[in-house]
């Protein structure tokens, strides 16, 4: 699978000071969480995704073009919401929404077009015609969505989509994301400070911590496992049969103290068999956890230094 | 056409040519700028003295206008020449301070104040593109006031007087055309980058006044101080009245600059030292553009 973002030993530097240091990844996910905290990097890492920043060193590719030679095609299959305030005050909302994919390509009447449907898309319609001076924090954002959305990206880029909105507005947020994610036009790249946003939407996620790439993993394959590793305890006196019986079936146990077991089960086996096979040694399982394994699990992990620290 | 469509769906259609994408920026901005009666009135207004300009010409002309008038001899009252042209230049180059003070500010700070510039620049538009289109405005509004209005009363004169006038005074159309384009550039440049630094419109507006006037003045009192005429390097409309002089007359000076841009006799400096000083304002200009003017900015 052709990535969508790949990162080539990109760095970037302002002055003597390196922001990132020699990225490799290779981002092939449909929606991609980008995690750090603040000073990670990640700004930095979009600004230099769409040319607003030169690499040092190194490079990096959208859908197969490098952003260093290739910056306007970059940019024609790119739709960017900012994480700042990013408007026209005098604009009303579909008269900047209009400008923006203009200048994105679109002829005069389809940008008019795209943008009232954008404004309708994003829960705007009613307002749309108010200067954008106007708009509350929450009709910001999705005006910012709308501008982002309006000439149909290959690739949108969200930098903190759901930051200062309310618990409705941000739920409104995930779920348009979500929305444009599931349609499978577009891929997504999702920079948030929120690990739960980018649970919810994303299905890979990129973590980066002082400028570094401090995890990459695939949050669908992390889940897929997690739904196969089980924590039991278990009370009998044929706890070394119900051991052997279940390694039988196919899964890797590792046991502990007073009958706690760990154990990964096998594709195909369900926990109902579980049951059954101890029911037939007699041994009662007292207790059987899910192994939780999320996504603020895998960032605190990544965010551990050498020391232990955070 | 469907309005209301409130689903994603990719777009699939024609793209506009990359090179005209510059040209929505002042599509956009005279659309706004026809919204303020003002402006429009102002810009209107303007057209008044290459009027009263062109009506002189055609009075010049005619015979049975002049009698009408009483005026015998009339075409010797005023002369078509280079003052002539030269005052029309500097009448409407002094309009056109005015306008790119009133709507100069009003083209890149707002966008900066809202941190607008990117969005524009995550488009497939660069910044040079961006501050064409934004020069864009202020470059054909003043050249509707100074170098248009210049050349078709230099027409007119021309067809009124015979090929023979014209092409013994080609010059004055050169200078009009030139001179009006140094001053515009400089204009253009000056109302950007002000506004781009000063991202509140009214000090940006004021802060363009500013330069000419307050220039001016300190160029003043260096002379005065000093004893020398250098002060003047200071003084932008000086420096522009210089340069007209050469471009309308070249080194057969017979005038002293235009109205608003006058070089006081015996207080000539080099030309070339003009020239540099224009050349580094605009370089200066475009230097703060270039810091200002980006997608996101860097905190070192």
């Amino acid at each position: 699978m052709e990535p969508v973002i790949e990162l080539d030993g990109l760095e970037v530097r302002f002055g003597q000071r390196v922001i990132l240091k020699k990225l490799n990844a290779a981002l092939t996910g449909r929606s991609v969480g980008l995690l750090g905290p603040n000073g990670a990097g990640k700004s930095t890492l979009i600004n230099t995704l769409l040319g607003f920043h030169k690499p040092s060193a190194g490079t990096a590719r959208i859908l197969g073009h490098d952003v260093r030679t290739h910056a306007r095609q970059v940019r024609s299959l790119v739709g960017y919401m900012p994480e700042n305030d990013a408007y026209i005050a005098a604009m009303t909302g579909v008269h900047m929404v209009r400008l923006m994919a203009e200048l994105a390509g679109l002829p005069r009447e389809h940008a008019l077009e795209r943008a009232h449907e954008a404004f309708f898309y994003v829960g705007l319609g009613e307002v749309r015609y108010r200067a954008l001076g106007t708009y509350s924090l929450g009709m910001k954002q999705a005006a910012k969505l709308a501008q982002a959305i309006a000439h149909g990206p290959k690739l949108l880029v969200l930098d903190e989509p759901t930051n200062g909105l309310d618990p409705p507005a941000r739920a409104r947020m995930i779920q348009l994301i979500q929305e444009i994610r599931d349609r499978g036009d577009l891929h997504l790249l999702l920079s948030s400070h929120l690990l739960h946003d980018v649970e919810d939407c994303c299905d890979q996620v990129l973590i980066l911590k002082d400028g570094n790439v401090a995890a990459f993993c695939n949050l669908e394959e992390e889940r897929r496992a997690n739904r196969r590793f089980l924590e039991l305890e278990t009370r009998g006196e044929h706890h070394g049969d119900f051991l052997a019986a279940v390694e039988k079936l196919g899964c890797e146990t590792a046991p502990g103290a007073q009958g706690r077991v760990k154990l990964v089960m096998p594709d195909g086996l369900e926990v109902r068999q579980l049951y059954e096979i101890a029911a037939g040694q007699n041994v009662q399982i007292r207790r059987l956890n899910r192994r939780r394994d999320s996504l603020e699990d895998i960032f605190l992990k990544a965010m551990e230094a050498s020391n232990g620290r955070l | 056409m469907a309005v209301y469509k409130k689903t994603y769906r990719p777009y699939e259609g024609e793209l506009t040519p990359a090179w005209r994408r510059f040209l929505v920026i002042p599509r956009y901005a005279f659309e706004e700028l026809h919204r303020r009666r003002f402006l429009s009135m102002f810009f209107l207004a303007t057209f008044l003295f290459p009027l009263v300009c062109a009506l002189i010409i055609y009075v010049q002309h005619n015979v049975s206008a002049l009698n009408l008038l009483g005026v015998q001899g009339g075409r010797g009252l005023i002369s078509i020449n280079v003052t002539f042209f030269m005052s029309l230049l500097g009448w409407q180059s002094m309009c056109a301070l005015f306008l790119a003070s009133f709507i100069g500010p009003g083209q890149v700070s707002p966008d900066l104040a809202n941190n607008a510039l990117s969005l524009y620049l995550a488009r497939p538009f660069s910044r040079a593109e961006y501050v064409l289109g934004k020069m864009s405005v202020l470059v054909v509004l003043m050249s509707l006031m100074t170098w248009v209005p210049g050349l078709l009363c230099f027409a007119l004169e021309g067809y009124l007087e015979g090929w023979q006038w014209m092409s013994d005074n080609a010059r004055l159309a050169y200078g009009t055309f030139f001179g009006a384009w140094v001053w515009i550039l400089l204009l253009a440049l000056l109302a950007l980058a002000l506004s781009a630094w000063v991202k509140w419109k009214p000090a940006a507006g004021g802060l363009m006044f500013g330069v000419f006037f307050v220039g001016s003045a300190f160029g003043a009192v260096v002379n005065h101080v000093q004893r020398t005429n250098w002060g003047h390097l200071f003084n932008i409309s000086y420096l522009i009245g210089s340069v007209w002089v050469q471009l309308f007359e070249g080194s057969q000076k017979t005038t002293s600059g235009a109205v608003f841009f006058r070089v006081p006799v015996g207080e000539e400096l080099p030309l070339g030292a003009c020239w540099a000083v224009l050349g580094l304002v605009c370089l200066v200009c475009l230097y703060m553009l270039a810091r200002k003017i980006r997608g996101a900015e860097v905190v070192r």
